[in-house]
């Protein structure tokens, strides 16, 4: 087997090597050097890494609730996505299962929904 | 675009039990949300109950048909897998009546918010006044349906789907303990942790067998073991890492180590439930990998199963004498007892299946009423599992140290109990296999395993009883039940096995399609 078709690859990592290394050198010739504290922070998200927040960082058991209910829904829509492309050859079988399996992800909605999961206070 | 996909072919009456079973769990979670919090327990209950009960007698007219594969080949309905399927169901029911048990404590043995950090005055208050909270039920059902698609599940995928369904619903109940939540958590978060590291050598050695067969169904991954070019390497080290997986969820050493934990720390009837059914799925779906998928590769199976086997004889047995809590002492009788279950496996044969058939049901009945025990002897802090405070037990109350006592000599396989008519049949099959070294290994462990169980039989009569010793609750009428099942099924699979070992023989063996 020839390992032609990979050499493209190849190029690509040495432009991909060469852009990083180019940037990261002509970044203090060229960019502005205005410094704030916002400019000195971990990039624009996550918690503070120092000081070690007292207790470990605790925060609030709700943000848990809502990370649980995003997958419950990011699993659902990854199932949709190949069934939708697929809908024709599925045929009325492919309905009646996708329907089942919206029903059982909306078994888990109600009752988060009646328990209070939907409430933040 | 438009041509139809082929339909798998699917036989809904032989997949009825666990589609019953499955569906009253997502009935469960309804009741949860929309039934008022008065009478959620006795609804679940009852629908849980009735659920079972469904699922049996699906079962049941099951047996009178023929084998069937269905789904394409993802479910095997055979003779085995129906009557594994029959134990996980009763044995299911009388777990459930542990679980639903709520006069021995006020609320039942489940915490109402397991997420009350531990030692607070908050969980403190709740411990004493709220009531358990209900979604052991339906996490039960989802435990219960996904062992029975565990024990006839015919290709690797679906057995590891299976097993994601029932580790995960076991994972969350061993955190409920009502009481000592800190062990429970920590019970909770170890067995999850090691199960999920567990899961994940099981799945990359379905990746490995896959590139070894090509397949994924067992049928076609034996046919692959007598005709594949491909390097053995590969079947050989994906075979060892399914092994750990499923050795890991029949608690063989050295996959042990989260068991006497895990075992102490869940609340009582999660034990009971883990030590009954979670060993009849564990070793059914290891018993079919076995017997249908590798049954080709028993010579390089048994050096390595047979020293698994004799060590993890040894040590449950070694290390249940040191124990000094008696739930950590069954937990180390379960793994001991997983030793002679993998004889059963080893022995490849109709017999060595029967033989492990009837094991795991009589285990099964005497390990639950064992349990039941437990949940009686407690004092105004819960349960007193401390064997100390066992100590003089026989004097306070006769009437449960007799039935311990009974239960433990069936633990120890005296005549007359189950445990001995299970032991006999396991070491005659191993010995018509010529696995006679593996039988003396047995023997060997079955006599240091009779010393803990001798010893607690004497602290219990021999001993005065002291100013700690508990009185033992007068058990509602569901642990009563569940002891009496427990007992009668001990006591009758050791005076008249035959009509047990007459069903396991005529179960015949597993389909291979």
């Amino acid at each position: 087997m020839s390992l032609a078709p990979y050499v493209p690859i190849l190029g690509l990592f040495a432009l991909a090597a060469g852009f990083a290394l180019f940037s990261v050198a002509a970044a203090p010739f060229v960019g502005p050097r205005r410094f704030n504290k916002a400019k000195l922070d971990a990039y624009e998200c996550g918690i503070e890494p120092t000081p070690q927040p007292v207790g470990g960082g605790r925060f609030p058991v709700k943000f848990y609730l809502t990370a649980m209910l995003f997958i419950v829904f990011d699993i659902e829509i990854i199932f949709l996505y190949p069934w939708a492309v697929n809908f024709g050859m599925l045929g009325v079988f492919g309905f009646v299962e996708m329907v089942l399996f919206i029903v059982t992800v909306f078994v888990a909605f109600a009752y988060v929904w009646r328990r209070g999961g939907l409430d933040w206070d | 675009m438009n041509d139809k996909l082929q339909l798998p072919n699917l036989d809904y009456a032989a997949l009825s039990p666990m589609l019953i079973l499955f569906g009253v769990a997502c009935i469960g979670v309804l009741v949860e949300g929309f039934v008022p919090r008065r009478i959620r327990h006795g609804v679940q209950l009852s629908l849980s109950l009735l659920g079972l009960v469904a699922a049996l007698v699906m079962v049941i007219r099951q047996g009178s048909k023929d084998d069937v594969v269905t789904a394409q080949t993802a479910v095997a309905i055979d003779g085995p897998g129906l009557f594994l399927s029959a134990a996980i169901i009763v044995l299911g029911i009388v777990s459930l009546l542990l679980i639903g048990e709520r006069s021995l404590e006020t609320g039942g043995a489940f915490v109402a918010q397991a997420a009350v950090t531990a030692n607070t005055d908050a969980d403190r208050d709740q411990a004493a006044r709220t009531t358990g909270a209900t979604e052991v039920f339906p996490l039960t059902m989802f435990a219960l349906a996904g062992m029975l698609l565990f024990c006839t599940a015919n290709d690797l995928l679906v057995m590891f789907v299976a097993l994601e369904v029932f580790s995960l619903p076991l994972y969350l109940l061993c955190a409920l303990a009502r009481r000592r939540r800190l062990l429970s958590q920590e019970a909770a978060l170890k067995y999850f942790l090691l199960g999920s590291f567990a899961s994940a050598f099981f799945l990359f050695g379905i990746a490995l067998i896959y590139g070894y067969a090509g397949q994924v169904d067992f049928k076609a991954i034996d046919t692959a073991i007598q005709n594949s070019a491909n390097d053995d390497i590969l079947l050989y080290v994906g075979l060892a890492m399914l092994a750990i997986g499923l050795l890991f969820k029949a608690a063989a050493v050295p996959f042990h180590v989260w068991t006497p934990d895990v075992y102490q720390g869940a609340p009582t009837p999660v034990t009971a439930l883990m030590a009954a059914c979670t060993k009849v799925a564990a070793f059914g779906g290891l018993l079919r990998l076995v017997y249908v998928g590798f049954h080709r590769t028993e010579w390089e199976l048994q050096q390595v199963l047979g020293t698994v086997a004799v060590i993890t004889m040894l040590v449950g047995a070694i290390l249940a004498v040191t124990q000094t809590d008696i739930k950590r002492l069954l937990a180390y009788s379960s793994i001991a007892n997983a030793g002679y279950l993998l004889l059963g496996v080893l022995s490849v044969s109709e017999r060595g299946l029967s033989s492990s058939m009837f094991y795991l049901v009589a285990y099964g009945f005497t390990v639950l009423a064992a349990f039941a025990v437990v949940t009686l002897v407690r004092d105004a802090d819960g349960e007193a599992t401390h064997l100390s405070r066992w100590a003089g037990l026989g004097r306070r109350s006769p009437l449960y140290a007799s039935l311990f006592t009974f239960i433990l000599l069936a633990f120890a396989g005296l005549p007359l109990t189950s445990g001995f008519t299970a032991k006999f049949g396991i070491f005659a099959a191993a010995i018509d296999a010529g696995q006679t070294w593996l039988v003396i290994a047995g023997v060997v462990s079955s006599a240091i395993l009779a010393f803990p169980y001798l010893r607690v039989v004497v602290m219990m009569w021999l001993s005065e009883p002291g100013e700690t010793t508990p009185a033992v609750s007068i058990p509602g009428a569901m642990t009563a039940a569940a002891l009496v099942i427990g007992t009668v099924a001990t006591l009758v699979l050791g005076v008249a096995p035959s009509v047990l070992i007459e069903a396991t023989e005529h179960a015949g063996i597993f389909v291979s399609k």
